[in-house]
């Protein structure tokens, strides 16, 4: 008798390997779906995959949901695992937000702010009515689409940068002071998480972390499990201007921009140090990519961990270790699909384990009957 | 070799900023705790006694007086902001304060035993009434496990909880039993020092009774030090040798428990004796 | 990016052993403070692996650090060298580490990667077994904080967990911990094994060959090393017991391919509904067959 149970397993493997890329290809299509098509019409998809793989690289982004078939989780991942190829070369320096160049930028918190309130491209105020006319887009109108566009939008409309709010909650010492001294920020690629962990460790952590993980968390505060109470003092979403030191140099210069969204929440007051003016506290929320209930979630949960690494978690959603050890994607994923795999040794222990109590019990009551 | 087992000199905690002018605006002659100038809480300042071998030292007070913040120090519960705690044990005398975390751990698990007035505080109620006792028993290395259940079915036969109980789950008891499975759990590894914190408050008086007269029979037997922290004269009446009266973190009198209730000297004491008379 | 930007395609060779070589040394750096302190959890930085987590990533990067042109590998999965996740791993080495070769021989092997077994053949001091971890911790069943959990690590303080093995024996006269059993190492720490059945906990005792063990998704590496004590955490009076292949009249069951009686066995349910044994550990049944088959000639 042969080996029946788990033999074959390589062509089992490639089997499935076939019949996943048949589905990518089958339905009589004529044309598969080129990088450029993802990146640039499922934009807010590639978003979601630089962002959660934590590599800004929108063209791999793009190969990676054309290969993983649409799946932002498999597609974040393979980012990742690419970048575990890749040696750290350097540190960045501070990168400065205020020189974004800016797509969208909102306060709700003031009517009227520096720069001006600049709604650029947004759902929030899109009626969610299908809009049956996509269905068969004809070519030559949606090419005249994006043509109309930039010759009705002249430059000079938009300007090319905008003051930060909070740089004006600070002038009037309604926030405290950017703290002078600060550590080198945490790298989460270079070094595991040992709790307590410094706040620019959570922030890395939740900039990578999976989008709706990081809302349902923030979203428990939102509803009462926490008491942020947020006001959106700023939220913009931009291309960044990445400074780097020149190798030969070391001047900083222009390496390139990144699609960033950030967001600024301003949330109540506590009491304070000795004779320290109460300000207003701070969450900041900031990730790759044009991802807005990602950025406010994230601010959200740093406004909350940071309470929470003062006086002690109240709530899930103030407590490090219960946000930061299940928001990621790649994480927590993989632990649910391996649960697929097989189980037969562990599950013969389990096995064994029962019969034997089983068997004691049994015994048990006979003798109690007898 | 001295009787002593424990020995608090100037112990204090002071709650959030201090200033230098916290001790000089808080105390019974100013009638708070809480300090006007910067808000801090002196919950307990200067506190002195020593404690002899196999005597039961009480602490009364109103709430807000002390008594607890300073037992809940004496556990490691908290940490004083100044002071200092002599524990004698055998031979080895152990600067409290000065200790690590672990071996203060290590202190609190094998030399003392605590009786919480919350159960809840002293038990676990996910496992079993003989579960709880076995983890003391644990925690100081035994671990063979018919001397396990031997030992807890005596603790809890002695702390008169029926045998029969002993694998059921705390949370179906009565207080006044759940105040016994503490009793037995504090007594476990047979400390030298028990502190007790308000053990009878909320029970029925038939109770609180039957736990008190617990209480003194474990002294007389194994000669336990312990420091019984209450509101009730009555408590401090019938088990406490000595007292401290303390207000608003401070201890206004000190002495034997019999002096205290026949001549209190400061006027607090008076109304206190007073109004249980 | 712009809409004619072409990805450079030569960019996507890999190196040896996939990972960059710093983050290789890193490993190696954190696998000799794991044999240093014999059973402590090391925290390192796990990297993504292109496979899942949970799916062995944490052996996998012990492995890719370890292993060099010399090594010759042998990659298992509930004892089988072909299983579907074995297959997988095995085949990732091969395409990520040209030179090296496999094995399904447990005696040829000099780096064995396992998940949920340990080989029924006595490895050897040339040996390292490489066990994946999906819960690193043992203490997590009592306490799920870990910053509490290492505190009382350091203390050595198991009270809370043999509790729980109390509590198991006066509900069901039984130890109910099946597999992953928790195992003092050397006196102090105590680890979980991985989720390898009772059966193989007392092999890591005094085991001749180094242990180490790798959580990916947990980022944690530790060690048996070899000669070391391992000692599965029970009562001085109540023994630990392995798994029993006992049938109703108290006969051990046989292997029904090489009627071995001293393996692990798995258990099959076949078509009819009966249930049949065999070896978990496939090499070892297929080297049992082939020495009967020899004698039969001989």
């Amino acid at each position: 008798m042969s080996y029946v149970a788990i033999k074959g397993g390589k062509a089992a493997i490639d089997g499935a390997a076939a019949t996943t890329d048949y589905l990518r290809c089958k339905g009589g299509l004529q044309e598969p779906l080129t990088l450029a098509m993802i990146e640039e019409q499922l934009r807010l998809l590639t978003s979601r995959v630089v962002s959660e793989g934590g590599l800004y690289h929108p063209r791999l982004a793009a190969l990676a949901l054309k290969q993983f078939q649409g799946d932002t989780l498999e597609a974040a991942f393979a980012l990742r695992a690419y970048r575990s190829t890749k040696p750290r070369l350097l540190e960045s320096p501070v990168q400065d937000t205020a020189n974004m160049r800016c797509i969208r930028r909102i306060s709700s918190a003031f009517k009227e702010v520096p720069g001006g309130q600049y709604l650029g491209a947004t759902y929030d105020y899109a009626l969610r009515l299908l809009q049956l006319d996509l269905a068969n887009e004809d070519p030559a109108a949606f090419k005249a689409v994006a043509k109309s566009f930039l010759q009705d939008t002249p430059d000079s409309e938009v300007p090319d940068n905008f003051p930060k709010v909070i740089d004006a909650l600070r002038a009037e010492g309604l926030l405290p002071p950017v703290a002078p001294s600060r550590a080198a920020a945490f790298d989460i690629t270079r070094d595991p998480l040992v709790f307590p962990v410094p706040r620019s460790a959570a922030l890395a952590t939740m900039a990578r972390a999976e989008t709706g993980g990081l809302l349902a968390m923030a979203y428990s505060n939102m509803r009462g499990y926490g008491d942020v109470h947020p006001t959106v003092a700023e939220l913009r979403v931009g291309y960044l201007p990445v400074m780097l030191p020149h190798p030969v140099t070391g001047e900083l210069m222009e390496a390139g921009e990144v699609l960033v969204t950030e967001c600024e929440v301003v949330a109540m007051y506590e009491g304070t140090n000795g004779d320290e003016l109460p300000t207003f506290t701070l969450g900041y929320g900031a990730c790759f990519g044009h991802n807005e209930v990602k950025a406010i979630s994230m601010a959200i949960l740093d406004r909350a961990l940071q309470k929470g690494m003062q006086d002690g978690p109240t709530n899930p959603s103030e407590d490090p270790e219960f946000v930061l050890l299940h928001v990621d994607g790649v994480d927590s994923m993989g632990f649910a699909s391996h649960y697929k795999m097989p189980h037969y040794v562990t599950f013969q222990s389990d096995m064994d384990r029962l019969r034997t109590t089983q068997q004691k019990m049994k015994e048990q009551d006979t003798e109690e009957t007898a | 070799m001295s009787n002593k087992i424990l020995s608090v000199r100037g112990l204090s905690r002071i709650h959030g900023e201090q200033c230098p002018l916290c001790i000089s605006s808080t105390g019974p002659e100013h009638d708070t705790n809480m300090c006007s100038h910067c808000g801090s809480v002196v919950a307990a300042h200067d506190v002195n006694f020593d404690l002899y071998r196999g005597e039961i030292l009480g602490i009364i007070g109103e709430s807000g007086s002390g008594k607890s913040s300073t037992v809940k120090m004496l556990y490691f519960d908290d940490m004083p902001t100044a002071g200092s705690a002599t524990f004698y044990d055998g031979d080895v005398q152990h600067d409290m304060f000065a200790l690590n975390a672990a071996q203060q751990r290590s202190m609190r698990n094998k030399r003392f035993g605590m009786v919480y007035q919350n159960p809840h505080l002293g038990l676990n109620f996910q496992i079993s009434a003989g579960g709880n006792i076995a983890e003391r028993l644990l925690m100081s290395d035994l671990r063979h496990y018919v001397e396990i259940r031997t030992r807890a079915g005596d603790l809890l036969a002695r702390t008169e909880v029926s045998r029969a109980r002993m694998d059921q789950n705390p949370k179906t008891f009565s207080g006044g039993m759940q105040q016994r499975v503490q009793i037995a759990k504090a007594l476990a590894t047979q400390p030298p020092l028990l502190f007790l914190d308000e053990v009878t408050t909320g029970l029925d008086l038939s109770v609180q009774a039957a736990i008190l007269d617990l209480i003194l029979e474990i002294q007389h037997e194994l000669g336990t030090a312990m420091i019984v922290v209450t509101h009730d004269l009555g408590v401090i009446r019938l088990l406490a040798g000595r007292t401290l009266v303390m207000k608003h973190g401070r201890v206004i009198e000190s002495g034997l428990t019999d002096q205290i209730l026949e001549d209190p000297q400061h006027a607090y004491t008076q109304r206190l004796v007073a109004s249980a008379l | 990016m712009n809409a004619h930007y072409e990805l450079p395609l030569e960019d996507a060779g890999y190196s040896f052993g996939f990972l960059d070589e710093y983050a290789k040394k890193e490993v190696r750096r954190c696998i000799l403070k794991a044999i240093s302190i014999p059973g402590y959890q090391t925290p390192y930085a796990s990297r993504e692996m292109p496979m899942g987590r949970g799916f062995g990533t944490g052996g996998l990067q012990l492995t890719l650090s370890l292993i060099g042109e010399d090594d010759t590998l042998k990659v298992i999965d509930q004892g089988s060298d072909d299983s579907v996740n074995a297959v997988n791993l095995r085949q990732f080495v091969q395409l990520t580490c040209p030179g090296v070769d496999v094995t399904e021989k447990t005696q040829e092997a000099t780096l064995i990667q396992s998940r949920h077994r340990i080989p029924e053949k006595m490895l050897t001091e040339e040996q390292i077994l490489v066990l994946q971890v999906p819960y690193p911790d043992a203490l997590v069943v009592v306490e799920p904080s870990e910053a509490r959990r290492k505190v009382m690590h350091g203390e050595a303080d198991y009270s809370r967990l043999l509790v729980k093995l109390y509590e198991d024996v006066v509900r069901f006269d039984e130890i109910t911990i099946s597999h992953r059993y928790p195992t003092r190492i050397n006196g102090h720490y105590v680890i979980d094994p991985s989720p390898i059945p009772r059966w193989d906990v007392p092999r890591l005792h005094q085991s001749p060959a180094l242990v180490l063990l790798g959580a990916g998704r947990e980022k944690k590496i530790y060690a048996v090393p070899p000669y070391t004590v391992a000692e599965p955490l029970v009562f001085d009076d109540i023994a630990f017991r392995v798994e029993d292949f006992r049938d109703a009249n108290g006969q051990r069951i046989a292997c029904r391919c090489c009627g071995s009686t001293v393996s692990f066995l798995d258990e099959l349910i076949d078509d009819a509904g009966n249930i049949t044994h065999q070896c978990s550990d496939s090499t070892y049944c297929e080297e049992q067959q082939e020495t009967i088959s020899a004698r039969k000639r001989a």
